[in-house]
């Protein structure tokens, strides 16, 4: 007997996704952990638009004139400020939660490029330091492989208060991939579930943090920038505070930032999505006249050039990508099919980094699976998709008329949606309607 | 000797001095004067000194230390030689919050008490405090020793890895997987080394040992009720 699929009405409430969710957590009794960032839909920057010069603006020649995409990071305190020549800069992503050859393909492609990488989780490695001309050390709360020397070497130092797919909650590894080389550079034992701290050790507030950006300083010289990275959630505040503790720059990861692991409930319903914190960050900055003076580098879902030249337009001085980037070295690309079924998935839903079985090669540390990404290959591939945004960029903000990709502004844009117009505060398309306003 | 005078110097000039001398330096003893609780004093330091300073200081003194023996007369405030990878550092006094945090190397020793968080994810540094400690201490401990002669605080130990807690003293609580262990000869051998080498008069037969009971180091449902 067949059943006449017109009568079946699934539940709005219990989708199949949901159903499966409950079912799968009472088999197990665990929250489920992940890899990746939000699968919700939520307002993106593909809810703005540009407004293209016409009668009343005038644009620039798309392959003539030129239009500059070169940036300065940290130039409030530091001795010797960072230079970009693009405003596209890798994210912190951890050696443990990435191989070797995917954290060198990074670091070759940004250094090919012009621009930095950045450290994660477990300190840096001799190899990142080597393939990246320019590194951004993370000082995160767990400190595993913290050390002066490494410091010293860096180009810059992170501090990390939070990220965008977790704001309040510390890392994740879990043991299988706490290899003999990560346990050992984390001082754990191999094997074990490491859960990074959520918190500094070694200070408790806004005024402690003060300090601890003078001890780096004193530490460093005075010579590197000292960035803060938050997780969007009060963000007016935490710039503010930012500002206040002292940091060269403020690295703002939205909602959609990706994470190698945490627990979903986490990445799906803490923090609020990048489009309204880029606005917020930037009025918090200009808040306090130092818009410019402590430079903004906005990550969250950040996919292309659009999307650079979008959250550019809304007042930050450059982006961070991760998961793109990761998505460029092959992340989800339908190859191997066979070993994304046996983790249960399907290349374009993987989010299975905890795992370890990475089947591109990208978040592992077996080496059969690190082989299907030889380093040279990598760093062609992100450079390429690099390459691409920055022509991307370029193509919008001179047809903005803009000769410097910092120019961009709020005025060229408009919002498709209500929610896009009140949460970037630009009117709603063919309005001057800014709801709230 | 050389006196750097921190009522006449900026203690950019003072550490930069400090952190500019090299390994095989002429000048071993240095003393720096007047510090009124400055932070970030004697951090960063790399070079094998002997380094008095003669007087309290605030936050992270001897910060990330490597190969300087640093000795402070006087109390010390929070994040004491935070991160520290080898060396020494002793303080008189009293150390506030966070004292020997991270470290991952070297010998810190409190004369007096520490208030909390003593060692919290210490990963290889061994510290010895003549009196008592605050709560929480040794909170993530990776690696290394924590010498207790006085007494500690509620959750020793909590969430503790492979580091080693000797305690001669009451124990308020432990923390969640931290358990007492067994104190065999090894142990007080270790424990005599540690004493000896903070110049510290103490009974090894007299301390308990403290450590991980390693069932929280891989999630399990029926643990949940410990985290």
């Amino acid at each position: 007997m067949t059943v006449d699929p017109r009568t079946l009405r699934s539940s709005s409430s219990f989708p199949p996704h949901v159903i499966a969710e409950i079912q799968r957590a009472a088999d197990q009794g665990l929250y489920e952990i992940r890899g990746f960032g939000a699968k919700r839909a939520l307002p993106t920057f593909d809810d703005l638009v540009f407004l293209g010069a016409s009668t009343s603006r005038y644009p620039l020649e798309g392959y003539r004139e030129k239009c500059e995409t070169k940036v300065v990071l940290g130039s409030r305190f530091a001795k010797n400020p960072i230079e970009l020549k693009i405003p596209i800069t890798i994210a912190g992503m951890s050696f443990g939660a990435l191989g070797a050859n995917a954290k060198e393909a990074l670091g070759r492609a940004a250094t090919a490029m012009g621009t930095t990488t950045t450290t994660g989780d477990g300190g840096m490695t001799p190899e990142e330091r080597e393939s990246s001309e320019t590194l951004v050390y993370q000082l995160l709360p767990s400190r595993y492989g913290m050390n002066p020397d490494d410091l010293r070497k860096a180009d810059a130092i992170e501090v990390v208060i939070g990220q965008g797919a977790k704001p309040g909650g510390g890392g994740m590894l879990l043991g299988q991939k706490i290899t003999e080389r990560v346990a050992g550079m984390r001082t754990l034992p191999e094997g074990i579930d490491q859960r990074s701290a959520c918190r500094h050790p070694d200070w408790t507030g806004p005024d402690d943090l003060e300090i601890k950006i003078h001890e780096l300083r004193e530490i460093t010289g005075w010579r590197v920038p000292i960035y803060i990275k938050i997780g969007a959630t009060r963000v007016t505040y935490d710039v503010q505070l930012a500002v206040k503790a002292g940091a060269d720059v403020i690295v703002l990861d939205g909602m959609q930032g990706g994470t190698a692991a945490t627990q979903d409930v986490f990445i799906e319903h803490v923090g609020i999505p990048t489009l309204p914190a880029v606005r917020q960050a930037v009025e918090a900055l200009q808040g306090l006249d130092m818009h410019r003076e402590v430079q903004l580098i906005v990550s969250g879902g950040i996919r292309s050039g659009a999307d650079v030249a979008k959250a550019l337009a809304l007042g930050a001085d450059a982006v961070a990508i991760g998961s793109a980037a990761m998505v460029a070295l092959g992340c989800n690309k339908p190859v191997f099919v066979e070993d994304y079924q046996a983790l249960g998935t399907e290349p374009g839903c993987c989010h299975h980094c905890h795992t370890g079985r990475c089947p591109v090669g990208i978040t592992t540390q077996d080496p059969e699976l690190e082989q299907r990404l030889p380093p040279d290959v990598g760093a062609r591939l992100v450079r390429n998709y690099l390459s691409t945004m920055v022509l991307e960029l370029q193509t919008l903000a001179r047809a903005c008329g803009k000769s410097h990709v910092h120019n961009l502004e709020p005025e060229d844009l408009a919002a498709l949606t209500i929610e896009a117009a009140a949460m970037a505060g630009v009117p709603l398309a063919g309005t001057h309607w800014i709801p709230g306003r | 000797m050389a006196r750097l005078d921190l009522a006449e110097m900026s203690l950019r000039q003072v550490n930069g001095e400090l952190q500019a001398l090299e390994a095989g330096v002429n000048d071993l003893d240095w003393r720096i004067a007047n510090p009124q609780g400055a932070h970030a004093v004697a951090v960063g330091l790399t070079a094998p000194i002997r380094l008095t300073i003669e007087g309290h200081v605030g936050f992270y003194c001897g910060g990330m230390n490597q190969n300087a023996e640093i000795k402070v007369e006087g109390h010390a405030g929070p994040g004491l030689a935070e991160n520290m990878m080898s060396g020494a550092v002793r303080v008189t006094g009293n150390a506030s919050q966070m004292a020997g945090a991270t470290g991952h190397g070297g010998l810190l020793v409190v004369e007096g008490d520490t208030s909390s968080r003593c060692g919290i994810s210490m990963k290889g540094i061994d510290i010895v405090v003549k009196g008592s400690v605050g709560h929480m201490s040794a909170f993530m401990a990776q690696k290394g020793h924590l010498v207790v002669c006085g007494d500690a605080g509620r959750d020793l130990g909590d969430s503790i890895y492979e580091a080693i807690l000797f305690v001669r003293g009451k124990v308020e609580s432990l923390g969640a997987d931290c358990i007492e262990k067994d104190m065999r000869p090894e142990h007080r051998e270790v424990l005599a080394g540690l004493l000896a080498e903070a110049g510290i008069d103490a009974d090894p037969s007299e301390f308990r040992r403290f450590g991980s009971a390693r069932k929280l180091y891989n999630f399990n449902i029926d643990h949940a009720d410990q985290y």
